[in-house]
């Protein structure tokens, strides 16, 4: 009885331990090499990704990537979608909707993997059993046109939004494509409820189907102000000279991570773990920093200084475990009032 | 000494294995998505999808927006095109062969590329079109009501409509080359003016045609997917097309989809039954008629407003949608002024950066000439044995091959995908599901092409060679084969170029492996990434435009 009892605590222990990391090893490249490339679905803006394989490709000459860029909810879609038909594509995947990694890992596709450097990640940013960490971070910003609108009449929060003088002026990034969309837009229905959507609904906001494309459509002065958009996508916009500037709203910024995971059936499953291990040394993290502008979780990375730090914003957490069970409520509430 | 060489005559077995295979072609998919419509999860009969379908205002809205959109689009093509083709075969317009040309590229330009473009030129805002027209007239983007919103129903309306016209042209244009002109010069001898003769003589003459080019324009716009996905979705306005689209998002609602699909099928078919009656049996033709020396009307000072209304058409369907592409392929950022903009940046990132453009080309040429070769020899095949009437069967085989026209192409998707993702036969994911979806689609044309040609060229040759011992299948080779050779390349490219363009079916069929161009660029939008998406669109009219001059140089036949 008792060793029983000490047995099953022994074994509680193990799994709350944190997980081995598996450190990329000459064996692990040469094998990886042998596999010849590695097929990576993500989310991230798609010059991002291009600039992360040719980064990748520069250290392993001999392994190429398959860069298959969607939208989060696409990719999501895609995965299930060939998963079903057993078609086994997919090695490392990255998405901004961290409740997929949660259905991922029910279904038992994922793989166990940690990568060195994911070791010093803050505890958010990391699954513990192990699957999947959050390869980058990134905010839900409001923003707005300067060339269109004056600082002084920039709207400060998401309840400046209803004012009608924004009526036709709007852009949001809708949740059934978006992940970003989704986390946030579930952020602020917990922040401010539904029925704010409900009022922002009847604004005329222009929908778009990724917070990569709100940035761009304030940017064009398509819109004159975007509800939610990529952080990162303004700071590259802004490094282009564009005409827009970012809001934190006072009601908070929904923070919003974008984890990356191996696939269990991966076809290539050597290149997929030294992929996985490089997207997470501090030379990615500070490229997807300083050419993406993304928010990393690594210690060793440095913010740009123009950029405002992360401990002066206010942040709406995510929270992909209540999300995960209500994300097709949430979809189709917002499909009612805002459309396709 | 008579014997035949090669001994056996073959037709007959060989016309009834052509009649299986097209039947599992064409049939299999539709009795699969019949099926599903009918089947609950646990595969027990069921008219929920059904109920499900008629009840929920989120299916029965799209569907209103659908007809009643599309009805708009062919009266706003009857309206256009129809004085159009009028001036082109009765008066002296002058330029006319540009003009032709012209509305030839209109007709084979994909609308989902003419969409992208408007985006640019039509959007509210920041769209060129109203940046010039805000200039214009001194007003301030987002407080002047833009001249154009793109994104809203009217806006695909209007998109459409310039991509569909040629479509009416071609009909009205035809007929009107058919029909003898004696009557109007009779009525404006006798001193009618030319507005009445138009009004009481050449427009009853031409009303079948009309009414048939309204109902092609129809069914054109109702089936597409690239144009409202593009321009209709931003606005929350959801059409029957993008509605099955989003059906298929995970989980997929596959029997809802099913049952959604065919309320399009049996429009479809009921509208081309109205169109074969309307028009006897002619089918899709293409302009064969030549002037006949007819006295053609002076239009004078006419001439003016007769080019305005070209100069309008074609300058939003192609003069400023091919130019915004262009611009846009060119500078950084779409919507700044040229100056200090320019930069070949987008080219270099699509071909020499972005992962998926060889790809994407590769699967795009593998599968449009394998559809083009396998189509072009089947749809040979078939009008041969129909055409000569040769066995029992071929009017079994002209029916299967022209049933695929009254599929439309995201219909045909969702019965492929039923009836290729599970066993014994799983192809979903690989590029042979997407090659039967354009094989099943282009053959209708195919078969069109080929019996055109074959229609020429009188059997008395193969009877004669027949007659000296050769088998049917050397009378083939030897004097056939010859004569509609011209015929049958230019159906090889007419599928080819049907093929690198389809959005509407392999958007439901792709995979990460088997993406096309077309897909990769609207996959590019979900993001805006106009530049990329401009660079890609020329490739894909410059491919096109080169396959089309080719089909002129082998056909005397004017394509349009």
């Amino acid at each position: 009885m008792k060793s029983k009892a000490l047995f099953a605590a022994l074994a509680a222990g193990a799994i709350a331990m944190p997980a081995i990391a598996q450190e990329t090893t000459p064996a692990m490249v040469a094998a990886a090499e042998k596999e010849g490339k590695v097929v990576w679905y993500s989310a991230v803006d798609v010059k991002v990704a291009e600039s992360v394989k040719k980064a990748f490709v520069a250290k392993y000459p001999k392994i190429d990537v398959d860069v298959e860029r969607s939208g989060s909810e696409r990719v999501f879609q895609r995965i299930n979608q060939e998963y079903q038909s057993s078609i086994k594509n997919v090695d490392v995947v990255n998405s901004s909707d961290a409740s997929h990694f949660l259905f991922w890992k029910q279904q038992g596709w994922l793989v166990k993997h940690t990568p060195p450097d994911a070791l010093k990640y803050p505890p958010q940013g990391r699954d513990p059993d192990g699957t999947y960490f959050a390869w980058r971070a990134s905010l839900s910003v409001m923003g707005y046109n300067t060339n269109l609108i004056q600082e002084k009449d920039a709207p400060t929060g998401y309840a400046d939004l209803l004012d009608p003088k924004w009526k036709g002026k709007l852009a949001k990034a809708h949740p059934g494509y978006s992940g970003t969309a989704l986390t946030g837009t579930y952020a602020l229905s917990k922040a401010l409820g539904w029925d704010y959507l409900e009022k922002l609904s009847k604004q005329g906001v222009q929908q778009l189907q990724s917070t990569t494309a709100t940035p761009k459509s304030i940017a064009s002065g398509e819109r004159a102000v975007m509800v939610d958009g990529n952080e990162y996508n303004m700071f590259i916009e802004m490094q282009a000279k564009s005409p827009v500037k970012i809001i934190y709203a006072k009601e908070g910024t929904p923070f919003v991570t974008s984890p990356t995971a191996i696939f269990k059936d991966a076809p290539h499953p050597n290149a997929a773990r030294v992929f996985q291990n490089f997207l997470y040394t501090p030379q990615v993290q500070q490229l997807i920093v300083n050419e993406g502008g993304n928010r990393s979780l690594h210690p060793d990375v440095k913010e740009p200084p123009e950029r405002t730090p992360l401990a002066k914003i206010k942040l709406l957490p995510d929270d992909p475990q209540g999300m995960l069970p209500q994300v097709n409520e949430i979809k189709k509430k917002y499909t009612t009032l805002f459309g396709n | 000494m008579r014997k035949a060489r090669g001994g056996v005559d073959i037709t007959a077995p060989f016309s009834i294995a052509m009649v299986v295979l097209l039947a599992g072609l064409v049939l299999l998919p539709m009795f699969w998505l019949t099926l599903t419509s009918l089947r609950n999860d646990a595969k027990d009969f069921t008219l929920s999808h059904y109920q499900h379908f008629v009840n929920d205002p989120t299916f029965i809205k799209p569907l209103a927006t659908t007809l009643w959109t599309s009805a708009a689009v062919g009266i706003l093509c009857v309206v256009a095109a129809a004085p159009m083709a009028w001036l082109v075969a009765r008066t002296d317009l002058p330029f006319k062969r540009l003009l032709r040309v012209l509305i030839l590229a209109s007709f084979v330009t994909p609308p989902f590329l003419g969409a992208f473009a408007w985006v640019l030129l039509g959007g509210p805002n920041a769209g060129l079109v109203n940046q010039g027209y805000y200039e214009l007239f001194g007003l301030k983007a987002f407080e002047a009501t833009p001249l154009i919103n793109i994104f809203s129903a009217w806006g695909m309306v209007f998109v459409m409509a310039l991509y569909t016209f040629p479509y009416v042209f071609t009909f009205v244009a035809n007929s009107l080359d058919l029909i003898p002109s004696e009557l109007e010069e009779a009525s404006s001898i006798l001193g009618a003016p030319l507005a009445r003769t138009a009004a009481h003589i050449t427009l009853p003459l031409v009303a079948p045609a009309l009414l048939a080019g309204f109902l092609v324009a129809f069914l054109q716009s109702m089936t597409l997917f690239g144009a409202p996905a593009i321009l209709a979705l931003p606005a929350g306005i959801d059409t029957m097309t993008t509605k099955i689209w989003s059906l298929f998002q995970f989980p997929p609602q596959l029997g809802l989809a099913a049952a959604a699909s065919l309320p399009l099928l049996i429009v479809t078919v009921l509208l081309l039954r109205a169109q074969a009656a309307i028009m006897g049996r002619r089918g899709y033709s293409v302009i064969g008629g030549k002037s006949t020396g007819q006295r053609l009307i002076k239009l004078k000072a006419w001439k003016v407003p007769a080019l305005a209304l070209f100069a309008i058409v074609l300058g939003c369907s192609i003069v400023l949608p091919y130019g915004v592409l262009l611009r846009t392929a060119f500078v950084k950022n779409w919507s700044a002024p040229l100056a200090g903009n320019l930069s070949i940046e987008h080219w270099r990132f699509v071909f020499f950066e972005f992962s998926q453009t060889k790809l994407a080309l590769m699967n795009t040429f593998v599968l449009g000439t394998t559809a083009a070769t396998v189509g072009t020899i089947l749809a040979t095949t078939i009008g041969y044995l129909s055409i000569r009437k040769l066995v029992w069967g071929h009017r079994y085989l002209a029916f299967l091959a022209t049933a695929p026209v009254a599929i439309p192409g995201i219909v045909l998707a969702v019965g492929l995908f039923l009836a290729y993702t599970s066993p014994p036969l799983v192809l979903y994911g690989t590029l042979s599901i997407i090659f039967l979806a354009y094989l099943t689609k282009e053959l209708p044309v195919g078969y069109q092409q080929v019996a055109a040609s074959l229609k020429s060229v009188h059997p008395e040759l193969e009877d004669a060679s027949r007659i000296f011992g050769a088998t049917r299948l050397r009378a083939l080779v030897d004097i056939t084969a010859p004569l509609i050779r011209n015929g049958v390349i230019a159906t090889w490219l007419f599928i080819f170029i049907g093929s690198i363009r389809e959005l509407s079916a392999t958007i439901l069929l792709f995979t990460a492996k088997t993406k096309t161009i077309s897909v990769t660029m609207f996959d590019l939008r979900e993001s805006n990434d106009w530049g990329p998406i401009a660079v890609l669109s020329i490739t894909m009219l410059v491919i096109t435009f080169v396959m089309v001059a080719i089909i002129n140089y082998f056909t005397d036949r004017r394509a349009i």
